[in-house]
């Protein structure tokens, strides 16, 4: 079996300058949801259900870095798409559908969401170009049947939700379906010999133009604090008399 | 023609109340607007939708739609939208409209908004306001397509009123044999709780890593919910640590809530957290750490050690 694994390169959600106290550019990271697909991808590989794992993202020279920490992981090659324009979820489940029909997966494994766009939607929009079968925010995955079908977990805003798929499918990562590996050394090293195929969407016979467009990006109006209270008896005396929410 | 087509959400029985937060969006957009739901046996879904103010009610209703799979479920919401040709689908943020909107959206070719929070119209065109980086910042978005798919966050959109003329419920008839057959529904594992849903009740308690165990949890958030009659919510550290379970989970990647009254105990604060309890109308901090970013917008702050606080707490909302 082959595994597709599309990631992105996203601005570190732990560093300090994400959150608001530094001024100096974020470094970047594979997108946390998308390593979780990565070490899923490994998982199957290693428990001999899968032959080869496939990474793919979408990016200028500059991503190369996380592709090198994927290839550090275990994945065995990894494509860069050539693009350095502001894609939106749309045109990138579009260049991904080119790649896909070229790499013929078995299955695809990615992230439900990028932590920098939180849009939640390429996989699902890919899962529909491809008329492939979905399963978002999927945390346990099985193989059934030979490997036609899968078996999976998914979290739901009411609890559990279990599904089978038909192979090939389109398969989206929650928080919980794994902790991430770090790369060891050998992996590092090993990396460093790892193919880097480098496509861009003309060779892949795809024009896409972004159609969303960001105006502007602001921080959200700040909640003023409110008082301190010293006992139980003044709090529940607040939250009576001045908040009224008792 | 419908201009907006609005899908609401159920679970088999009844309408979630937070899916019908679409319909003020629906509205701010202008025009006509049909409620579409999806599923089997839902005529007392349908008739408790008539009332706000739609021009009909879409009701999809067959054997085959008996459970939400996306591929089935995308495919019939693409021919009504087709069908009343609809410039806009939108349903209220949640994993059911998460999982099916975008799939929707690519089949109708078309680009889609997430957790829409505000929209404007300047010369015509529309943006969009929707919080991004974990809710740390507000985007303001524009699409270049008169067509689109949106989700709304239904912390940001008022409940409408159901105080419109009773609308007809239109049957919605589509090829049965023609729709996706490569999901297959295998189970469901929901929880009996006598509390109320997490996003629709007044108060919430969420409680985090300092409760320690998931005995300690039930008995302090728990007992305090429901001494409140409210709801149980927990931090992803608390649900990491097997505290309570993954849908229990509050803030950007799991549930948005926005309570007349929260109350967080032993929660430091995280904006992955805050991002999701914000938008509460009264926040309360119970934390033994004095500088918990939690208290830079709580309404009220209470510091001290919670197994002493919270026993307390509902004593005394138990005596009265």
């Amino acid at each position: 079996m082959k595994i597709l694994v599309p990631f992105k390169s996203v601005p570190d959600p732990n560093d300090a300058t994400v959150a608001g106290a530094a001024t100096s550019a974020p470094k970047s990271v594979i997108n946390p949801f998308d390593e979780i697909a990565i070490e899923e991808a490994l998982r199957i590989r290693e428990r001999g259900d899968a032959a080869e794992i496939v990474g793919v993202t979408i990016g200028p020279s500059a991503v190369d870095e996380q592709i090198r920490a994927a290839l550090a992981m275990g994945i065995d090659r990894a494509i860069r798409i050539d693009d350095s324009r502001v894609l939106d979820p749309y045109a990138v489940a579009r260049i991904l559908r080119a790649l896909i029909e070229k790499e013929v997966p078995h299955v695809v494994i990615m992230g439900k969401q990028a932590v920098d766009d939180d849009s939640n939607q390429v996989g699902q929009m890919l899962a529909a170009l491809l008329r492939w079968p979905q399963a978002t925010f999927v945390s346990k995955i099985e193989f059934l049947e030979n490997k036609t079908r899968a078996r999976c977990t998914r979290e739901t805003d009411g609890g559990l939700e279990v599904v089978a798929i038909e192979l090939p499918a389109i398969i989206t990562t929650d928080l919980r379906l794994n902790e991430p590996r770090y790369a060891s050394l050998a992996g590092l090293m090993r990396a460093r010999r790892k193919p880097i195929e480098i496509l861009t969407c003309d060779e892949l016979k795809v024009a896409v133009r972004p159609l969303t467009t960001v105006l502007s990006i602001a921080r959200p109006p700040k909640r003023a604090a409110g008082t301190r209270v010293d006992s139980v008896e003044e709090l529940i005396a607040k939250l009576r008399q001045e908040a009224k929410v008792l | 023609m419908v201009e907006t087509l609005v899908l609401i959400e159920h679970d088999r029985q009844c309408v979630k109340r937070a899916s019908l937060h679409g319909i003020t969006l629906a509205r701010q957009l202008g025009g006509e607007y049909a409620l579409l739901v999806l599923g089997q046996g839902l005529d007392e879904i349908a008739a408790s939708l008539v009332s706000y103010g739609a021009f009909a009610v879409i009701v999809a209703d067959d054997p085959a739609l008996t459970e939400p799979l996306a591929d089935r479920y995308a495919a019939v919401i693409v021919e009504a939208a087709r069908k009343y040709d609809s410039r806009t689908v939108l349903g209220t943020s949640s994993t059911f409209s998460k999982d099916v909107l975008p799939r929707a959206a690519a089949l109708l070719d078309v680009p889609m908004v997430t957790d829409v929070l505000a929209i404007e119209e300047k010369n015509g065109s529309t943006s969009y306001r929707r919080p991004v980086n974990a809710g740390s910042m507000l985007a303001t978005v524009k699409l270049e397509s008169d067509r689109r798919v949106l989700t709304a966050r239904a912390t940001a959109f008022e409940a409408p009123a159901a105080d419109g003329a009773a609308c007809p419920i239109e049957r919605f008839e589509f090829d049965v044999a023609s729709l996706p057959n490569g999901m297959e529904f295998i189970s469901r594992e929901q929880r009996i709780s006598g509390r109320p849903d997490l996003t629709e009740a007044a108060a919430v308690v969420c409680g985090g890593r300092p409760l320690k165990d998931k005995d300690t949890f039930e008995r302090l958030v728990g007992g305090l919910a429901d001494a409140l009659g409210g709801a149980v919510g927990a931090t992803r550290a608390a649900v990491d640590a097997a505290m309570a379970p993954n849908d229990y989970q509050v803030g950007q990647t799991g549930k948005v809530i926005a309570p007349q009254l929260y109350i967080g105990i032993g929660i430091s604060g995280a904006i992955q957290h805050l991002a999701g309890i914000k938008d509460s109308r009264v926040i309360v901090a119970i934390n033994k750490d004095p500088d918990a970013p939690i208290f830079q917008v709580a309404t009220y702050g209470l510091v001290g050690d919670l197994h002493q606080i919270v026993p307390q707490f509902i004593d005394a909302l138990r005596r009265g």
